[in-house]
């Protein structure tokens, strides 16, 4: 199997992969915060596909258990994704919640300005 | 029969000693109903670890699904032994933080508070006692979001910057642990820890690529949950900037459930030849504990607020805990699980101390506190006790844990390293000594001139720690024996 083949045959890795560094990017190079919550969730989101596509059959069903329903997709990653989801809600919430408050305390979420002014302090 | 329901009890009350108290909102009810869960978990925690000593492993079913489909709670040595040490943490703490809560934290927010130190409780006992791999990122996660509220509740406005960097970075890392578990479970098609063991011995994947990969994912992920150096960055400001008891509980129990989580992986699931003998884990681990150790001492010398000192401290102690992991042998792991017990004593012990000296002083900067000792001599003497315990005095706890490392070090021939840990424990004698002589040799002056003993409440906890401390370090036959058990278990109960 050629280099490119493999590339194909496996991209929806290489999509959830390239889109987890992306994620990992924005939450490093930048400094507004609201910004960073919205890295961490591209982030924690390609993780969620990086489960769900080995769940996936060629051609398989839903996963009923009746007749006619033989060769079906594996159940188990959606509701760990599900379980996973909801993590994934609550963090940007406490996330967001605390950028509310950090901008009532400091008048800003800019991570820069908010150093450059601790040094002054 | 209640005896065969311990496991799920110990989880279930307090998650809904924690609904409760959000519910009911009031301060008082609130502090009853995590006081009663708080000093149940002990007595819960200790007859499990009764039971798992007479009679073997305990394996629990979740909602009576059997395992591997169903989540397993599991009990063995190593993990009834840390259950116990949480819970009488936990228990040690609620009758101290009457006081202290009603000082640092607002009337309308103090129910809300207790509320989030049950399910932080509730999500470390969680992780430690599941026999799961995805369920462990769960309670990972409760006991994570408790602790970037209960941070963000600390006075200075910087708690929120050092929660906002924590819920930043410890989300990344349990991300981290998640894609290594979604590995593990894409190659096994399970989750249960000892069935992925299993299929990973049978399948003969365990130098596989995604295998690898996982293992590599699971050790940055829990590395930043552990704040295993250099991924320590979060803790130095969270501790900092945290209420006294969340900065107390956390020092004692958060980093250490996290390492016990990274050693199951180690030992039950990849084995100890993949991890340490295959593959250099134990060489690296070994490295960023040793510069973990040097660094985060060094900083902690030049530190002006007592509880960021002792959270740069905490970071060097755990490079000594990680340290003995690295060692790769039974001594060595002795020895580094009986300092995750110890430390965790010595750590509870001197954050009470210091919240008691926050209470009454009103400050913890170094220069604000000059003359303390004479003003609350119980408070200080509990201090420079718990103190000369972290520095390894022989005839404390802190002795005892040295002693394994330093021998686990001899064992796997690398005698300097011996004379690093003797280094870094010289280190600890200077930054704790700076306080120390300022506290007693000083005239006192500021906040320190009118403190007085902080009240019996936060007193006698403080002591029993401190007691602790020298008690098992006379006779460590308690602590010393289970974690050489628990390192037996964990090497040899696995092949």
């Amino acid at each position: 199997m050629g280099l490119i083949e493999e590339i194909i045959h496996h991209y929806n890795h290489w999509v959830s992969i390239f889109l987890m560094v992306c994620g990992l990017y924005i939450v490093v190079a930048r400094g507004n915060m609201v910004k960073k919550l919205v890295g961490l969730t591209v982030f924690q989101t390609a993780v969620f596909l990086l489960y769900i596509t080995p769940g996936k059959i060629l051609g398989g069903t839903p996963p009923i258990i009746a007749e006619g329903f033989e060769n079906y997709a594996n159940p188990l990653p959606h509701v760990l994704i599900l379980t996973a989801i909801v993590v994934g809600v609550a963090t940007l919430a406490v996330g967001l919640a605390l950028v509310v408050r950090i901008n009532e305390a400091f008048g800003t979420i800019e991570e820069e300005e908010i150093f450059e002014r601790g040094e002054q302090e | 029969m209640i005896e065969a329901q311990l496991p799920a009890l110990q989880i279930v009350l307090p998650l809904i000693g924690a609904t409760l108290c959000a519910i009911i909102d009031r301060p008082r009810i609130a502090y009853v109903i995590a006081l009663i869960t708080s000093v149940l978990m002990p007595v819960i925690a200790a007859s499990l670890l009764v039971q798992v000593l007479s009679e073997g492993s305990i394996s629990y079913a979740m909602g009576g699904w059997a395992p591997p489909i169903g989540i397993e709670y599991r009990i063995d040595v190593a993990n009834a032994f840390v259950l116990l040490l949480l819970s009488v943490i936990a228990a040690l703490i609620m009758p101290y933080a009457a006081r202290s809560v009603a000082a640092e934290i607002p009337d309308n927010k103090q129910a809300w508070f207790y509320s989030m130190y049950l399910l932080c409780l509730a999500g470390l006992l969680g992780i430690t006692i599941t026999g799961d791999a995805f369920n462990a990122f769960v309670f990972l996660e409760i006991s994570s979001l408790s602790t970037y509220v209960m941070i963000a509740m600390g006075k200075d406005r910087r708690a929120l910057l050092a929660a906002f960097q924590y819920l930043v970075m410890g989300t990344i890392g349990a991300t981290f642990y998640v894609v290594g578990v979604g590995l593990l479970y894409t190659m096994t098609g399970t989750l249960n820890f000892a069935d992925i063991a299993m299929r990973i011995n049978e399948l003969d994947i365990a130098s596989s690529r995604p295998v690898l990969a996982a293992l590599a994912f699971i050790t940055v992920g829990l590395g930043l949950k552990v704040a295993l150096f250099p991924l320590h960055a979060w803790l130095p400001n969270a501790y900092a900037g945290a209420p006294s008891v969340t900065t107390a509980f956390l020092a004692a129990t958060a980093t250490k459930v996290a390492v016990y989580l990274l050693l199951r992986f180690f030992y039950t699931i990849f084995g100890f030849e993949v991890v340490f003998e295959l593959h250099p884990v134990g060489e690296v681990l070994l490295v960023l504990s040793i510069a973990g150790m040097f660094a985060a001492s060094l900083v902690a010398i030049f530190q002006e607020d007592i509880k960021r000192m002792l959270a740069w401290s905490s970071v060097a102690q755990i490079g000594y805990i990680t340290l003995g992991v690295s060692l790769a042998n039974a001594t060595g792991l002795t020895g580094g699980l009986v300092h995750l017990f110890n430390h965790a004593m010595i750590k509870g012990g001197l954050f009470f101390a210091v919240g008691g000296i926050a209470l009454m002083a009103g400050g913890v900067k170094i220069s604000d506190l000059a003359g303390i000792g004479r003003r609350m001599p119980l408070t200080m003497a509990a201090f420079v006790i718990a103190g000369l315990s972290l520095v390894g005095v022989p005839g404390t706890v802190g002795f005892v844990s040295k002693w394994y490392l330093v021998l686990g070090a001899f064992e796997a021939g690398l005698w300097w390293v011996a004379f690093l840990i003797l280094i870094t424990s010289l280190m600890a004698v200077v930054y704790l000594g700076r306080f120390v002589e300022i506290a007693y040799f000083r005239e006192p002056a500021g906040g320190a001139a009118t403190a007085t003993e902080p009240p019996l409440s936060m007193l006698v906890p403080t002591w029993i720690l401190v007691i602790a401390c020298v008690a098992f370090g006379i006779n460590a036959e308690l602590t010393a024996g289970t974690a050489g058990l628990a390192a037996e278990v964990l090497i040899e109960g696995l092949r």
